[in-house]
């Protein structure tokens, strides 16, 4: 060992560069800033096929990133999916808002796309959307174009 | 035939019987712990010697292994058209796997094995037993002191490892192979989820810190005190910690992102 | 204690004390009692267990059978805290000094200090200085233990066992591997600090002409048992081959010179 106080100084610097590694790796690498601890409220969708959703899949209005979906259940009399989700709370949204789930990309995650309607009251914390089109599932399509084509001919 | 059982049987009760001195030691250090925390003075010289002299080996490695991720991510992505998630890619192996686990493999070549000598020398110079007879307890005095700092310093170097390894991928991938700056910092961010990879991640460097400081001491303390025990102690330490901190990341992967 | 112990004259008294290690006998069933204020040699050939002995004192280890009993305390039966207590009344020197490698000569002897009194800084430096310079390294004070000589490390080892005034020292082998000048200079110290500061002196060591210049009272241990014991003197005129042969140092007698092995000859011509 050297002398004491160059030890703690290098102790001292190494210890700040590792919390500094820390704070880098939660603002800048992870989605943590994007999280902003900014308030947020609950809205309700039901679909009647919620597709791959998962919790955390973002929820956006014209592309912008409004929100996260919070939970997922099935509805035990009507068997919809009940899909919860936590919209930032700077953000009102018309009552006559549709919610659609897409893919993004051909292969990407599924998400929530809001389509705001022309409605002059917004809908309040844990309303229901009514309006909503259900995830795209490929092989229904595919099978349903099969089914066109043979019946077609 | 007969021979065979009998190794066989004795090799396992020995390791059984290690097994259990590893773990009363262990709890004797814990309970000692506390007696640490009036005396920073010991800490801080341990962290010097376990945390700052792992720092430069962490942070070069964290580098090299960044831009080779960069390099070969990049060659790979490109053939899908997906350079653009280069940044989460490199992320996502250094935050979740590379960054704990080769930190912790280096902290135990460099860390582990330099415990491992001091501690074995020790106790072949009768330094631990001549503390004993002052009634100044070496597992106070000298151990505990040195898991608890490589119990810290291990996340602080894994972290260092990611964050470095993060910025080495970005100077292979934005800076010479041409990917945007933009999408290699939003497509991170996108994918990397605070709580599930960084917590997760950290979490796995914190145990990894903890089982090889406590290998390496105990190799250190149960070393036959001869020049010769000392050198097989330093290495069963490296070895021990390679095999542990692999298999306990394997467990701890499943059942940190698997369904098991 | 249910053996009557004479605890105003033996600081230490070993009774039936019996110690293996692993098929090994080293101690079979010795007893034997250590006076307060004199210089107590413990000899006999290497491997005879000598410093197991101080080890099973100083309770490092434990016995197989019998007792050791330290200023009136069982020292096997004690709790772990009041062993420490007692521990800090007995000082042990080791072989190879056991300082503290990574602190300084004055920090190895302020090292006890610090850990078992609430002294103030000055207090704790006056007082390391008064031990350094008892035993003649007061000026050694900011060099490392590597840096000192074998002869040099073991005084300083002495000046740090004595740092706390503990009733006792052993010592274990002071005299071996030491040149002239630093063999004189550690048996004038073992011989001052004992008269002067009126502690009980436990020597293990093979050294014979050294041990028995300063000792009151030797025993001989052979084999697990105690071969001969007495003043100086009495062993001198002891009726024992083997330990006549142990204190003169002849080659060949009771212990042979050559290891148990088959007829030279046969052996040579066998292939």
């Amino acid at each position: 060992m050297q002398n004491t106080r160059t030890a703690d100084t290098l102790v001292g610097l190494f210890v700040a560069c590792g919390i500094g590694a820390l704070f880098f790796m939660a603002l800048q690498i992870s989605n943590l800033s994007s999280f902003s601890k900014n308030a947020t409220y609950t809205i309700i969708a039901r679909f009647a096929n919620s597709g791959s959703l998962k919790i955390k899949s973002p929820i956006s209005v014209a592309g912008v990133h409004i929100g996260r979906v919070s939970n997922i259940s099935i509805d035990k009399t009507s068997y919809e999916a009940i899909v919860e989700m936590q919209i930032d709370a700077q953000y009102n949204l018309p009552d006559d808002t549709s919610a659609s789930i897409y893919t993004a990309g051909l292969l990407g995650e599924q998400y929530i796309s809001l389509e705001p309607g022309g409605s002059e009251d917004f809908i309040q914390p844990n309303g229901v959307i009514d309006i909503t089109q259900s995830a795209v599932v490929l092989e229904e399509i595919i099978g349903k174009f099969l089914f066109d084509k043979a019946s077609g001919e | 035939m007969t021979q065979f059982f009998q190794r066989l049987g004795h090799s396992t009760l020995s390791s059984f019987a290690k097994l259990g001195r590893g773990s009363f030691f262990l709890m004797q250090i814990l309970k000692a712990t506390l007696s640490v925390i009036p005396r920073p003075r010991l800490l801080i010289n341990q962290l010097y010697s376990v945390g700052v002299l792992s720092f430069l080996i962490i942070s070069i490695s964290g580098l090299f292994v960044g831009m080779v991720l960069g390099l070969q991510g990049f060659y790979i992505l490109s053939d899908f058209g997906a350079e653009e998630t280069l940044g989460m890619m490199v992320a996502a192996s250094l935050v979740r796997e590379l960054g704990p686990v080769v930190a912790a493999l280096l902290f135990a070549g460099r860390a582990g094995s330099a415990l491992t000598a001091e501690i074995g020398l020790m106790k072949a110079t009768e330094q631990l037993s001549g503390m004993e007879m002052m009634a100044i307890d070496p597992i106070k005095r000298i151990i505990a002191p040195r898991l608890l700092a490589g119990f810290i310093s291990m996340p602080l170097l894994a972290a260092l490892f990611s964050a470095i390894g993060v910025l080495g991928g970005h100077m292979v991938g934005v800076g010479l192979l041409g990917v945007d700056d933009g999408s290699y910092w939003s497509q991170m961010q996108a994918g990397i989820d605070f709580q599930d990879d960084i917590i997760n991640g950290i979490i796995k460097s914190i145990i990894f810190g903890f089982a090889v400081s406590w290998i390496a001491l105990f190799e250190g303390y149960d070393a036959i005190p001869t020049s010769e025990g000392v050198s097989r102690a330093t290495t069963r330490t490296v070895v021990n910690s390679a095999f542990t901190i692999l298999g306990l990341d394997f467990i701890l992967t499943a059942l940190m992102f698997g369904d098991i | 204690m249910d053996i009557s112990v004479n605890s105003a004259t033996d600081i230490v008294s070993i009774q039936n004390l019996s110690f293996s290690r692993g098929d090994r006998k080293i101690f079979n069933n010795i007893s034997l009692s250590i006076p307060r204020g004199k210089i107590t040699a413990i000899m006999g050939p290497s491997g005879t267990g000598k410093t197991t002995l101080l080890k099973l004192i100083g309770g490092q280890i434990h016995p197989d059978q019998g007792s050791v009993i330290v200023d009136n305390h069982n020292v096997h039966k004690l709790k772990r805290t009041d062993l420490y207590t007692l521990r800090k009344r007995m000082g042990m020197l080791f072989q190879s000094g056991a300082l503290l490698t990574d602190i300084n000569v004055f920090d190895n002897v302020a090292l006890p200090l610090r850990e078992h009194t609430r002294l103030s800084d000055s207090m704790i430096r006056s007082l390391v200085l008064i031990k350094l310079q008892a035993v003649g390294l007061r000026g050694a004070r900011d060099l490392m233990p590597n840096e000192l000589s074998g002869g040099m490390a073991r005084r300083v080892a002495l000046a740090r066992a004595i740092a706390l005034d503990p009733m006792m020292i052993m010592y274990d082998e002071p005299f071996t591997g030491q040149d002239p000048i630093s063999l004189g200079t550690i048996v004038e110290l073992i011989n001052d600090l004992n008269s002067a500061l009126g502690l009980s002196s436990i020597i293990v060591s093979h050294d014979i002409e050294e041990t028995v210049s300063i000792a009151d009272y030797i025993y001989i241990l052979s084999e697990g048992k105690i071969a001969g014991q007495g003043t100086p003197e009495q062993i001198k005129n002891l009726d024992s081959a083997w330990v006549q042969q142990f204190m003169n140092g002849d080659a060949d007698g009771p212990v042979p010179f050559h290891y148990p092995a088959d007829d030279y000859l046969k052996d040579l011509f066998e292939s």
